[in-house]
């Protein structure tokens, strides 16, 4: 449909063949169709296909007992994550196999976020001053950066150790982070569940009904 | 009173402007482009709310729910260093020029050094057979060629950087970075025996390739071998 508009033209009076006076106009509407359609894909193709990547810093190996850093069983929650994606539980303190009773958590809005938000108060409630003052530019991007580390890793934080069987969903290891990150909570492990805690779980999931749906739910609903 | 003349031809409008403008972008975001390669292996990242972004100088080990662990470095230049390299550490791997150039243009792999030639060589169809088939990159204690990979690749990336005139300074700032693509279904025994690996070799930083949560897209690692 791409029409060349002509005016005038053809051969004058002498039979000479001069050059048009006005100039061929070509519809451009299909090119720049084409032209749109192409941004939009190449737009919409870039800025999908960006990876997102999140940071995990294991510890070295630790060999000597002494360098293992103390930390206060008061200020310990422990995650366990069992085999099946279902089983995400956690106590506080110390575990002892005959008392200490696991709580069934999620990692929905509710779930663990809530109950580390309301535990890690005091910090995040100092990292949002400290955000606050960033906005407002009273101090600056590295000032900023040193005192979060101060905050978040003074001797009083909460701190959450995530512990894992061989068959935990790696999923779960992400979410789990992912909540902490959420929650300012930078003192945090990953270590393997000790067997006791281990038939814990596995005890604590056949009385509720975790690999099911429907005992999943029911359990979920009770929260 | 006079009548109001309306114009019988159609009304044009003078596009030229945003036609320039709609080809500079287009022009653009192709170049910017990075083409991604094959991927030989799914592996779903789980989603997270990460918003920082996969480095761009990355190693980048993927585990499938399988457990196998396919290796990727990124950079040309790096690879062909990487695999002269290992070319001298594992004799029975020994490949051509041609080989070696198809090498440094392949994405993700997952062979044990033992196949690698035979792989390149191989047809599209053949190579997905031998994916299918085939347990990735060795990484038990006797047969370690993961470990292998991992530290002729850091030895590549400092090699090609200090060709390029990076300073010691500049590469602790925009070093290599080690990556790590599990499917969100893996076991997560499975990651811990790759991150045993890295950890033998005092690399303790890792970043986890996720998809943005809430996006129903999940996002791909795309690594630049130009």
């Amino acid at each position: 449909m791409a029409e060349i508009v002509e005016g005038g033209g053809g051969g004058d009076k002498h039979g000479k063949k001069r050059p048009k006076k006005s100039s061929a106009r070509i519809d451009m509407t299909p090119m720049v169709d084409l032209a749109f359609l192409l941004l939009t894909f190449f737009v919409l193709a870039a800025t999908l296909a960006k990876p997102k990547a999140m940071e995990i810093i294991y510890p070295k190996e630790v060999d000597d007992q002494k360098d293992k850093t103390k930390l206060d069983d008061a200020l310990a929650t422990t995650l366990l994550l069992g085999e099946h994606e279902n089983e995400v539980f956690y106590y506080t303190g110390v575990f002892k196999p005959d008392s200490t009773e696991l709580k069934l958590t999620n990692f929905g809005k509710d779930g663990f976020r809530k109950i580390m938000l309301e535990k890690n108060f005091a910090v995040n409630d100092q990292v949002n001053q400290l955000k606050q003052k960033l906005e407002s530019k009273e101090i600056d991007e590295p000032t900023y950066q040193e005192a979060y580390k101060q905050v978040v890793g003074a001797e009083t934080a909460p701190f959450v150790v995530i512990k894992t069987v061989a068959k935990t969903k790696f999923k779960n290891v992400i979410n789990s982070m992912d909540e902490l990150n959420i929650c300012n909570v930078r003192k945090r492990a990953i270590q393997d569940m000790a067997e006791t805690e281990a038939i814990a779980v596995r005890m604590r999931s056949a009385e509720l009904d975790l690999k099911s749906q429907e005992g999943y739910r029911k359990a979920k609903n009770k929260l | 009173m006079p009548k109001l003349k309306i114009p019988k031809s159609a009304p044009s409008l003078d596009m030229t402007p945003m036609v320039d403008l709609a080809f500079l972008l287009v022009t653009f975001f192709m170049l910017t482009a990075k083409f991604r390669n094959m991927e030989p292996i799914k592996a779903d990242p789980p989603y997270s709310v990460s918003l920082t972004q996969l480095p761009e100088k990355v190693m980048l080990i993927t585990i499938d729910t399988l457990g196998r662990a396919y290796f990727d470095i990124s950079g040309r230049t790096v690879r062909e260093k990487l695999l002269s390299r290992m070319m001298s550490r594992y004799p029975q791997m020994q490949l051509n020029a041609e080989q070696m150039e198809s090498f440094s243009k392949m994405g993700t792999f997952g062979m044990p050094v033992e196949l690698l030639g035979q792989y390149i060589n191989a047809e599209d169809d053949v190579k997905e057979a031998m994916d299918k088939a085939g347990k990735g990159i060795p990484l038990d204690s006797l047969n370690n060629q993961l470990g292998s990979w991992i530290q002729e690749g850091y030895y590549a990336f400092v090699e090609d950087a200090t060709e390029q005139g990076l300073t010691k300074e500049q590469l602790k700032e925009d070093g290599l970075r080690y990556a790590i693509k599990a499917d969100a279904n893996t076991e997560y025994e499975k990651i811990e025996k790759v991150i045993d690996v890295f950890r033998e070799k005092q690399i303790f930083q890792f970043n986890m390739v996720t998809s943005l949560a809430g996006s129903d897209e999940s996002a791909d690692a795309n690594l630049d071998t130009k």
